[in-house]
């Protein structure tokens, strides 16, 4: 190698600690992670009644019986189609919002970045604020910072337990599984899963934080790649921030304020954004326009780094889009808190189009939000996206309580008996949904005249126990000089019904004859 | 080597691979990930000690565990066995005439059943049953040596015209090339196309008739329908073991057939034997 620098290759981690912001974004992102924690960890305690012989769990991976429930749907392994549509519909809603809010997953509702914060609201609590904790990140290994650390690590060991604890729940009856956990009767699967969880929760949650967003997660590449400049992202407004510098903020406030009382009047409402508009709870922006001092030609940015220490990627958002910006725009409320603090409209850094650049350059007002949102590919997600939720819905509600399906056996294609009829051989599925056991009569429906017969049974009736599958052998025999015996295939249509409830179904199928000889 | 270039945005050493303009820069990777090569290099290391890993002249190091992909099929297979016992038992001592009444053990006995016509049966008569020519179809109606579940328990058991068994069902058609002039031979042939056909010379199948009656009435009837004690052949059905033309037929008459099936009593357990019969009578043929 002739390499010129002293590039390392490998770096270590600049350890990174954020500090405590409060503001709009903030309050959202508590409340959307008690939110999402509370889905996660109570959904499997919610009940639902199905009947004596189903389980009780209203959400439950019943892997061992191949059954999904979720409230009153019930989902068999041959309808697992209905899984790969929710997917397919959170792919979809992935790409929608996306392309017109950025990667508010990543910054909201990513697990890594709701228990990361979580995490983080522990460190905060134990160790305090970000000096205090870059103090004590330097201080050396005393009684008291075993005493904070272990402390600390405690605490994450006890929700990374908790979160791997929570997960086994949705595989089997959580009540009776809690138990059985406590008196070490369960399976060593549901141990070792917990174990695994716990494991990648406190390492995840705890330790890697930003390392697995940057160099884990493929979602950031994916992800980045549905923006467009008109997708609604967090940025810094350079273009009135630049030139930084602190400068004498009381001249810059009044100059600040005449001009921005200017540009209102001359602009009217349209620069509204430009300015600011006030989140809920925000203090209002300072009214009376003071005394003009125009010799300080600096932006708004008095370069105090607030953005840069509560952004938990330890970026800096000022130099532009990055792809380790996760936008849990923390770094707007920070900023926001300091304009109000300085007397300058909210909104240096801010959820903005990138195409509104020029526009607010020129001082003229930005596209509405609206036109931002409503482009031809947000369209396209959103329409793709109820044609596979529409289609789920339409087979959820044809599915019938009684299925068949029938494979014709193939090994051979058909059987000459000994009068020189012509034999075919299918194997029905039946499946009895209901709670209930059912009496199913087969029956044939066809041009051709054949005999239908059941193996192992003198009649056409077969009984499928409540909740289950029956595989049955069925013979379809066409008579030695019927046009059915002598034809390659003829079409068959095999039906099942309930002998006592008036409920048929039916599938199309074909008999194989021994051909044109 | 090319000389090494420095993108300007960023003041970071580039790689020197250009792909359509765009360069990779050449950022350090995270040092937990140097560590986390290494663990899998020691992770590595204690893996080869502990399991089979590395490659001899004759097989492979054994690794100190002691695990054996064969061992623990055998352990597997051994703990169904231990798990189906009680069914194998009562498959042991059921009356199989009776089997179907009982569905569990009757299910039982044609999924295990299954598994041992692919394994043993189906070189022969094929993975579906349906035989070739010489080796019956199973599916049929048509049973050279019966077709009631006993009956098959019994083929099964020993086998047909082997050496092994002394038990084996055994008959022995002549060969009648030294027996009979051509003449005749041609004669018989279409009298016995005529037991199943509507196509045929009358005149030579009325000389064939009294040939027939002679020679091969006494095993396969009068009237052509076979004899099962001696496995032979109905001859006016319309299934043909070796094949129904008036060439095969002449083959069949001169030199004689002598399909061999071998004992199974040796080499299948009672349960596997009775399985089996039992997934025959199953396949749709069965009496």
């Amino acid at each position: 190698m002739t390499s010129q620098t002293n590039q390392p290759l490998y770096a270590a981690r600049t350890p990174i600690f954020p500090r405590r912001v409060n503001g709009f974004f903030r309050r959202f992102k508590w409340w959307i992670m008690a939110v999402t924690l509370g889905i996660y960890y109570l959904t499997p305690w919610l009940r639902w009644d199905r009947g004596v012989s189903l389980p009780d769990q209203a959400v439950l991976i019943d892997l061992a019986n191949r059954r999904f429930y979720f409230l009153w749907i019930e989902i068999w392994p041959h309808e697992f189609y209905f899984v790969a549509g929710l997917l397919i519909m959170a792919g979809l809603g992935l790409f929608l919002f996306t392309s017109a809010l950025g990667r508010v997953w990543c910054g909201y509702t990513c697990p890594q970045t709701v228990w990361t914060d979580l995490f983080l609201l522990v460190e905060r609590w134990i160790e305090g604020d970000r000096n205090a904790r870059l103090r004590l990140h330097k201080a050396t290994w005393d009684v008291r910072k075993w005493r904070l650390r272990l402390t600390k690590w405690a605490v994450w060991l006890m929700i990374a337990v908790a979160t791997g604890g929570a997960w086994v729940f949705y595989f089997t009856d959580a009540p009776t599984l809690l138990r059985d956990l406590l008196s070490f009767d369960s399976h060593p699967a549901a141990y070792i899963t917990i174990a695994i969880l716990t494991a990648t929760t406190f390492i995840f949650g705890g330790f890697l934080r930003e390392q697995v967003c940057i160099y884990m997660c493929p979602w950031p590449r994916i992800q980045a790649a549905m923006m467009d400049p008109d997708t609604i992202t967090v940025a810094y407004r350079d273009w009135r921030g630049e030139p930084r510098g602190k400068g004498n903020v009381k001249n810059r406030k009044a100059a600040e304020a005449q001009k921005a009382v200017a540009e209102a009047q001359a602009a009217g409402a349209g620069v509204a954004r430009y300015a600011g508009t006030p989140y809920p709870g925000k203090e209002a922006q300072p009214a009376t326009p003071p005394k003009l001092d125009i010799a300080n030609e600096h932006g708004d940015c008095i370069d105090c780094m607030a953005c840069v220490n509560v952004c938990p990627m330890g970026i800096d958002i000022r130099n532009g889009q990055q792809m380790e910006c996760i936008t849990c725009a923390l770094c707007i409320d920070a900023c926001d808190d300091v304009m109000a603090r300085i007397g300058k409209p909210r909104g240096l850094i801010d959820y903005l189009a990138l195409s509104d650049e020029p526009a607010e350059r020129a001082g003229a007002a930005p596209k509405p939000l609206w036109r931002h949102i409503l482009r031809p590919r947000t369209i396209l997600y959103t329409v793709m996206w109820l044609l596979v939720g529409v289609g789920l819905l339409y087979a959820l509600f044809i599915r019938s309580d009684i299925e068949l399906t029938v494979s014709p056996v193939r090994n051979p294609t058909f059987v000459v008996l000994s009068d020189g009829d012509v034999r075919n051989i299918y194997d029905v599925r039946l499946r009895n949904k209901a709670g209930e056991e059912r009496v199913f009569r087969l029956s044939l429906s066809s041009d051709a005249l054949m005999r239908i017969a059941l193996e192992g049974s003198d009649n056409l009736n077969v009984a499928v126990p409540a909740d289950t599958t029956v595989l049955q052998r069925v013979y379809v025999t066409a008579r030695a000089g019927d046009p059915a015996a002598s034809a390659d295939s003829t079409a068959l249509r095999l039906w099942v019904e309930d002998v006592t409830a008036q409920i048929r179904a039916s599938k199309a199928t074909t008999f194989n004859g021994r051909g044109a000889q | 080597m090319s000389k090494r270039k420095t993108d300007k945005v960023t003041g970071v050493e580039t790689t020197g691979h250009n792909w359509d303009g765009i360069e990779e820069l050449n950022n350090p990777l995270p040092r937990w990930w140097l560590w986390t090569l290494y663990l899998t290099i020691i992770w590595a290391i204690g893996y080869t000690i502990a399991y089979p890993a590395w490659p001899m002249i004759s097989g492979a190091t054994s690794g100190v565990m002691g695990w054996s992909t064969r061992a623990n099929v055998a352990a597997d297979i051994a703990a169904h066995e231990n798990t189906n016992a009680d069914l194998v038992a009562q498959l042991v001592a059921s009356d199989m005439p009776a089997l179907p009444e009982d569905p569990d053990l009757n299910r039982y006995a044609i999924a295990r059943g299954g598994a041992v016509f692919r394994a043993n049966c189906s070189q022969c008569h094929g993975s579906g049953a349906a035989g070739a020519k010489g080796y019956p179809n199973l599916l049929d109606d048509d049973w050279l040596w019966g077709g009631d579940v006993e009956q098959i328990m019994t083929t099964v058991r020993h086998g047909i015209r082997n050496t092994i068994d002394d038990d084996a069902l055994y008959s022995e058609m002549p060969a009648f090339e030294d027996i009979l002039e051509p003449a005749e031979i041609d004669a018989v042939v279409e009298h016995v196309v005529s037991l199943s056909s509507t196509e045929f010379d009358a005149a030579l199948a009325e000389q064939g008739a009294v040939v027939y009656a002679d020679n091969c009435s006494s095993c396969h009837g009068d009237a052509g329908l076979g004899m099962r004690d001696l496995g032979a052949p109905n001859l006016a059905d319309a299934i043909w073991l070796y094949g129904g033309d008036r060439d095969t037929l002449r083959i069949t008459v001169e030199k004689a057939r002598f399909g061999v099936m071998p004992p199974w009593g040796p080499r299948l357990k009672e349960a596997d034997i009775r399985a089996v019969s039992a997934y025959v009578h199953s396949l749709g043929g069965g009496e």
